[in-house]
C-alpha cells in the first residue's frame, strides 16, 4: 500500500521531530526508523528527508552538528531543541484531533467497510 | 578513512561511481557542499547496508542511488527549501564552515581589512594637500586635483594587488618609481594659463589611462605574459567601472540627504560635505569598489557582458539607421569643432561593446547570431567613422593643429586600427577561418597601444605644444 504524497509530506514534520525526541540521530537512521515504525508502508525517497531536516533547522526546531561516525566518516547529527519539543506537542495535538475526527466518521462507516480490506462495493444505481 | 583505500578493483569502481554521482550533485547551486557531503554519507551507509544483505557493490550502488531519488527532483526540493542559494550572494567573510576551509575564511576577512585600510589611507591622502593650502572644493586648487586625482586612488589599488598577489619586489619598486616619477613630472609642467590650459586638460585625462596599465601590472602579479591574465584585467576593469558608477550613485544620494537633513535643523554642512565627504568618498569608494570586484568574482554574474548583450544590437540598429538616413537624405557629415569628439566617443562605446562581449564569450563555442550582430555593429561603426574622418580630413587645414584636435584625431586613428583589425579577425572567425582566441590576443595586445598613446598625450603633448 502506498501513501498519498501530500500525507507523507504533512506527516514528515511530526514524524522527524518525534524520532529526534527519542534521541539525537542522523539522516540515514531517521529514515530507517520511519520504515520500522510504519512497517514499510510510509516510503520516503531518501533524498527528500534532507530538505525537511534543513527546513526544521531553519525554523529552529532542531539543530545540527558535524561529528565523526564510527566508520570514520564525517556525519551530520541532528538534535531537537526546546522550541522543537513545543512544536511537536502542538503538532501532536493537531494530529490527535484530526485522528479523532476521522475515527468518529470511520466508526459510522464501519458496517459498509469489509473487515478484510476489500474495497467498499459501489452503490448500485438502477 | 577506510573508503579511501580500495582493497579490490570493484571497490575502486564503486568509488568512481560515487565520484560521478557526487560531481553531478555538486553542479547544482541549490545543493551546497555540506549538503552533498551529508547525502554522500547517507549513500555510503545505504550501500554498506545493502552489501551486508548480500548485494554486489554495483547493485547496491544502483539501489541506493534510486532510493535517494532522481537528481533533478532532489535539486528541485533543495531549491524550494534554499531558494536564497539561487540568488548568488556576496558572502564577505564568514562562509568558512560551508564551502571553504577555516583558513580561506580568515584569509577573506584579512583581505577585507587590507582593502578597508587602504581605502582609509586613500581618504587621508586626498586630504593632505588641504594642509598645504589646497582645499578640495576651492577654485584655486581645482587644476591641482584634476591633474592629481589618479595619484590619490590608483597607487592604493595597485598596493592592494602588490600585497595580495604578491608582486615581486623588483616589480613593486619599479611600479612605485613610475607613480612617483609621473607625479613629479606632471606637477613640474609649467601649464599656462594655470587654469584651463588645453594640454593640462589632456594630461589630466590621459594620465590615469596610462597609469592604469601600472595597476594592471600589479593585478597580474607582474606576470604580463599570458593573454588570459590580461583578459582578466580587462574584465576586472569593466566590473570596476560599473561598481564605481553604482557606488557613486549611492554616494550622491547620501551626500544630498546629508545636506538636506542638516538644512532642516538650520545647519549648513555643504562646505563640510564638499571638502570631506566628496573627496574622501571618491578616493575610498574606488578602493572599496576594487575589493568588491575581487571578492565577488565568481559569486555574482558579471554585469559588463550583460550590458553588452543588451546594447550591442541597439547600437547596431541605431548606426544602420544613421547610415541609411545619410544615404537617403544625401546629407554629409558636417565638420564641426565637436564632431571629432563625438565620433571618438562612438568608437569608444563600440570598442567597449566589442571588448566586453569578447571577454565573456566562450572561446570554444561556434559562431552564433550574436557574433553576426557584433560584426555588423563594428562594420557600420567603421563605415560611419571613415566617413567622418573623410569629412574632417578635407578641411583639417582650416582648423589648424591644436592639441585637442591632434589628440582627438590620434584617438580616432588608434581606435580605428583596433576595430579594423578586429573586424578582419572577427569575420574570419565567423566564417570558420581562425580561432576566436586570435581576436582575444589582439585585444589584450592592444592594451599596450592604448597605454602608450595615453602616455604620449599625457607626457609628450605638453612639451610639443608648449604647455598651452
Amino acid at each position: 500500500m502506498s501513501i498519498n504524497k501530500d500525507l507523507v509530506a504533512a506527516s514528515s514534520t511530526p514524524l522527524v521531530l518525534a524520532i529526534l525526541a527519542e534521541g539525537d540521530s542522523y539522516g540515514y537512521a531517521i529514515l530507517k526508523r520511519v520504515r520500522e515504525l510504519s512497517g514499510g508502508e510510509l516510503e520516503w525517497t531518501d533524498g527528500m528527508l534532507y530538505p525537511v531536516l534543513h527546513r526544521l533547522e531553519r525554523a529552529g526546531h532542531i539543530e545540527s552538528q558535524w561529528d565523526t561516525a564510527e566508520s570514520g566518516r564525517r556525519r551530520k547529527y541532528y538534535r531537537i531543541t526546546e522550541a522543537g519539543r513545543k512544536h511537536l506537542t502542538d503538532e501532536r495535538r493537531q494530529w490527535k484531533s484530526v485522528d479523532k475526527t476521522l475515527r468518529n466518521i470511520w466508526s459510522g462507516l464501519s458496517e459498509s467497510t469489509s473487515s478484510d480490506g476489500h474495497p467498499i462495493p459501489l452503490p448500485q444505481w438502477s | 578513512m577506510n573508503e579511501k583505500a580500495p582493497k579490490n578493483p570493484s571497490m575502486d569502481s564503486l568509488e568512481k561511481q560515487i565520484d560521478a554521482w557526487r560531481a553531478h550533485l555538486t553542479k547544482s547551486r541549490a545543493i551546497s557542499g555540506s549538503d552533498v557531503r551529508e547525502l554522500e554519507d547517507h549513500l555510503r551507509e545505504q550501500i554498506a547496508s545493502l552489501t551486508a544483505q548480500g548485494l554486489s557493490e554495483d547493485e547496491a550502488f544502483l539501489v541506493a542511488v534510486k532510493r535517494m531519488g532522481a537528481i533533478d527532483d532532489l535539486t528541485r526540493e533543495f531549491a524550494r527549501e534554499h531558494s536564497e542559494r539561487l540568488w548568488k550572494q556576496l558572502v564577505l567573510s564568514r562562509e568558512g564552515g560551508d564551502r571553504g576551509t577555516e583558513s580561506a575564511a580568515t584569509n577573506g576577512s584579512r583581505k577585507m581589512w587590507v582593502a578597508i585600510g587602504l581605502a582609509v589611507l586613500a581618504g587621508i591622502a586626498i586630504k593632505i594637500p588641504a594642509l598645504f593650502g589646497m582645499p578640495f572644493a576651492e577654485n584655486k586648487s581645482e587644476a591641482f586635483y584634476q591633474l592629481n586625482m589618479g595619484f590619490f586612488i590608483l597607487p592604493f589599488i595597485a598596493a592592494y594587488f602588490a600585497l595580495d598577489r604578491p608582486l615581486p619586489k623588483s616589480a613593486t619598486l619599479w611600479l612605485a618609481a613610475v607613480f612617483v616619477l609621473s607625479a613629479i613630472v606632471v606637477n613640474a609642467f609649467p601649464f599656462y594659463p594655470t587654469r584651463g590650459a588645453h594640454t593640462h586638460f589632456l594630461t589630466s585625462l590621459h594620465l590615469p589611462i596610462a597609469l592604469w596599465l601600472g595597476v594592471g601590472m600589479a593585478y597580474v602579479g607582474g606576470r604580463w605574459r599570458g593573454n588570459d591574465r590580461r583578459m582578466d584585467f580587462v574584465r576586472f576593469t569593466g566590473e570596476l567601472f560599473i561598481y564605481c558608477v553604482l557606488i557613486a550613485l549611492g554616494g550622491g544620494v547620501l551626500t544630498a540627504l546629508t545636506i538636506q537633513l542638516f538644512k532642516a535643523i538650520g545647519i549648513n554642512v555643504e562646505p563640510l560635505a564638499q571638502n570631506w565627504i566628496v573627496p574622501c568618498g571618491i578616493a575610498g569608494a574606488a578602493v572599496i569598489a576594487m575589493w568588491l570586484v575581487e571578492a565577488k568574482q565568481s559569486v555574482i554574474e558579471n554585469m559588463a557582458p550583460v550590458l553588452t548583450r543588451i546594447f550591442a544590437p541597439l547600437f547596431g540598429l541605431m548606426l544602420i539607421t544613421f547610415v541609411m538616413t545619410m544615404v537617403l537624405t544625401g546629407r554629409g557629415i558636417g565638420a564641426d569643432r565637436e564632431i571629432l569628439i563625438a565620433f571618438d566617443l562612438l568608437l569608444v562605446v563600440v570598442f567597449g561593446l566589442l571588448l566586453y562581449s569578447i571577454s565573456a564569450r566562450d572561446f570554444l563555442a561556434p559562431p552564433g547570431l550574436f557574433d553576426w550582430i557584433q560584426l555588423i555593429l563594428v562594420v557600420t561603426a567603421l563605415v560611419v567613422d571613415v566617413l567622418a574622418l573623410w569629412a574632417i580630413a578635407t578641411r583639417i587645414s582650416e582648423f589648424g593643429f591644436t592639441p585637442n584636435r591632434v589628440a582627438a584625431l590620434g584617438e580616432n586613428i588608434v581606435l580605428l586600427i583596433n576595430l579594423a583589425v578586429s573586424v578582419v579577425l572577427y569575420a574570419r572567425f565567423v566564417r570558420g577561418g581562425v580561432a576566436f582566441s586570435r581576436l582575444c590576443n589582439w585585444q589584450t595586445f592592444y592594451l599596450y597601444v592604448f597605454a602608450a598613446w595615453a602616455a604620449v598625450v599625457a607626457f609628450i603633448f605638453p612639451l610639443i605644444f608648449g604647455f598651452v
